[in-house]
């Protein structure tokens, strides 16, 4: 079979078989192999301009891929559109917050709820008749603590809260793997800290892929760590095993 | 939620009043506002892709077109839909605007922003050549006349009685379109409008919304068409020319994208300007000129932003009154 299940028979989520992808002359993502299994919490480091976020954007079909295969929950997706593939049951948040800054907050999880329904399509009907779409909103919204703030605009939302409800966003769809982008992205220390006691909280059946560039987020959410470099996979351990790493400290804290 | 119950019902009022006072106006009042009823329905299909899915059409004029076409050639050549047929008619306009946005659509919904707008310009002039060049079926350059109006038991030829009849399109369209905008499906167009690529992660298929809400505002501009063929008595391509598309979004941004009834305000104001100012001065298109780039530069958000604006410099002005006493209130 060529589904990739492992030697307890389950189906890896999210499985990459040497995917490449180049823009004209530059090779933005080499070869990468990489699998992650039902509630794994795996974390891809790597410096500026290592292909974090392409890779993203080829696992998530906003970028066609230049060879090899994306295999979400043992199907190949490889030319599926995006919207296809949340639909197996798969999110993503982005490294730059990419809400609908003029709607409310109520109305941004509401949207992230009908996105995996047919209701989608009803257009005689109020949007506010859908009671049990309106009772899950709050109830997300709750778990994050935005409940009291369900009618503020999201422009008018603080940063570090824009970066948790992204992540509320992609939670709304019930997915089974979580791409998170740099949720850390712009949060002080503090804010970073509370961020990870809130992915801490998720969900332990929940599969995440992490890009970050907070070392602490990384080290207290992840079991294993990958490294990216130009593209590549250089190197996969945990945690420990990347901080003694002689090679990842030359490429990543540029120390020879 | 009371402040949107507050704004329907001052458009429930409006429409009231106006329900009331244009019959009993002049005969020149009463024309001027079937026609601005009209337009106001073009402006609604326009606001549709503008204020509620974020893509500017340029080329509206193309389904008001076929729609009024669509009703001069079925008068005059086949005596169809003088009767009760009208209904017919009507629905006939509205699925040619469909089947003729459907078809544009394949093109169009591909782009997005400016060259959304250059293609369904295109597509827009594409309709007027074929009007213009296509004698045999559209009499070119003369148009057809339109000189009979429908007749089933109302007298449409008194104008008061086809100002209602126009009336009561238009309210049927506000509201099924205010029913559409408020629904899970109006909610996804607001989605696209503000972050297309976030929606498609959400999980939606973003083109076929843009798609079935380019189709929607099709017909709403065929069911226009059919309106605008025996309100004016005259099909031509003065009708489906760039300028009526022009109009129609530029009724929207004056009146307020996102509003719907913010087009009937653009409509009344283009066609007062147009027909009224224009028998009273020659230089009646400086001020439609004027009017156009003082709400672009200080109201974004159209005429009807003005409310808003308004309980924005009150707010404004009280806080900075008396900032300790909000400053309690809000921490």
């Amino acid at each position: 079979m060529s589904t990739g299940a492992d030697s307890n028979g389950r189906t890896p989520v999210l499985e990459l078989r040497t995917l490449c992808k180049s823009f004209g002359g530059l090779q933005a993502t080499r070869g990468v192999t990489l699998r992650v299994m039902p509630g794994d919490r795996k974390a891809i480091i790597g410096p500026n301009g290592a292909g974090k976020t392409t890779l993203f954007n080829l696992i998530t079909g906003i970028y066609p891929v230049t060879s090899g295969q994306v295999m979400l929950f043992g199907r190949d997706v490889t030319s599926w559109r995006s919207d296809q593939r949340t639909r197996l049951g798969m999110a993503r948040t982005f490294q730059v917050t990419s809400l609908f800054p003029k709607l409310t907050v109520l109305d941004n999880v509401l949207l992230a709820i009908q996105g995996l329904r047919q209701t989608k399509f009803v257009m005689w009907r109020f949007m506010s008749s859908y009671k049990e779409a309106y009772e899950k909103a709050y109830y997300l919204l709750e778990q994050a603590g935005f409940f009291d703030r369900k009618d503020v605009e999201v422009r008018n939302l603080s940063h570090g809260e824009q970066r948790q409800l992204e992540i509320v966003l992609g939670l709304a769809s019930d997915p089974k793997i979580l791409l998170l982008d740099e949720p850390a992205a712009g949060l002080s220390s503090g804010e970073s800290t509370e961020m990870a006691r809130f992915l801490m909280k998720l969900d332990p059946k929940l599969a995440i892929l992490l890009i970050e560039h907070d070392m602490d987020v990384v080290f207290d959410v992840c079991a294993e760590i990958s490294v990216l470099h130009f593209g590549e996979l250089l190197e996969t351990g945990t945690p420990e095993q990347i901080k003694k790493s002689q090679r990842v400290q030359e490429i990543y804290l540029g120390i020879g | 939620m009371s402040s949107e119950k507050i704004k329907i019902l001052v458009v429930i009022a409006v429409l009231l009043a106006l329900a009331y006072i244009i019959p009993h106006s002049t005969s020149f009042v009463v024309l001027l506002a079937t026609r601005a009823l009209v337009f106001a329905i073009l402006a609604m299909s326009v606001d549709i892709l503008l204020g509620f899915t974020g893509l500017a059409s340029l080329g509206q004029a193309a389904y008001f077109g076929i729609g009024a076409y669509l009703a001069a050639i079925m008068t005059t050549r086949y005596h169809f839909g003088l009767n009760w047929d009208f209904w017919l008619l009507i629905f006939l306009g509205m699925l040619a605007g469909a089947a003729l946005a459907a078809f544009f659509g394949l093109f169009a919904i591909r782009a997005s922003n400016v060259y959304f707008l250059m293609i369904t310009l295109a597509l827009g002039q594409c309709v007027w050549g074929l009007a213009y060049r296509w004698s045999s079926l559209t009499g070119g350059d003369n148009g057809i006349n339109v000189p009979v109006r429908p007749s089933f038991g109302l007298d449409l030829t008194n104008e008061r009685t086809f100002f209602f009849l126009v009336y009561g399109f238009f309210i049927v369209s506000l509201l099924l379109l205010y029913i559409l905008v408020r629904s899970p499906f109006g909610h996804s167009l607001a989605g696209i409008r503000e972050r297309e690529l976030r929606m498609r992660i959400l999980g939606y298929n973003t083109w076929l919304h843009k798609y079935i809400a380019f189709v929607i505002a099709g017909a709403f501009g065929g069911l226009a068409g059919v309106l605008w063929a025996f309100t004016n008595g005259i099909v031509s391509p003065e009708t489906v020319v760039l300028t009526t598309s022009v109009d129609a979004l530029l009724m929207v941004v004056l009146g307020g994208a996102g509003t719907l009834v913010g087009g009937v305000v653009g409509a009344a104001i283009v066609f007062g300007v147009r027909e009224y100012l224009s028998t009273l001065v020659p230089w009646w298109q400086y001020v439609l000129g004027g009017i156009y780039v003082l709400t672009i530069l200080y109201l974004p958000s159209g005429l009807m932003g003005i409310p808003a604006h308004i309980r924005q410099w009150w707010i404004q002005k009280s806080k900075d009154k008396n900032p300790k006493k909000l400053a309690s209130v809000t921490s």
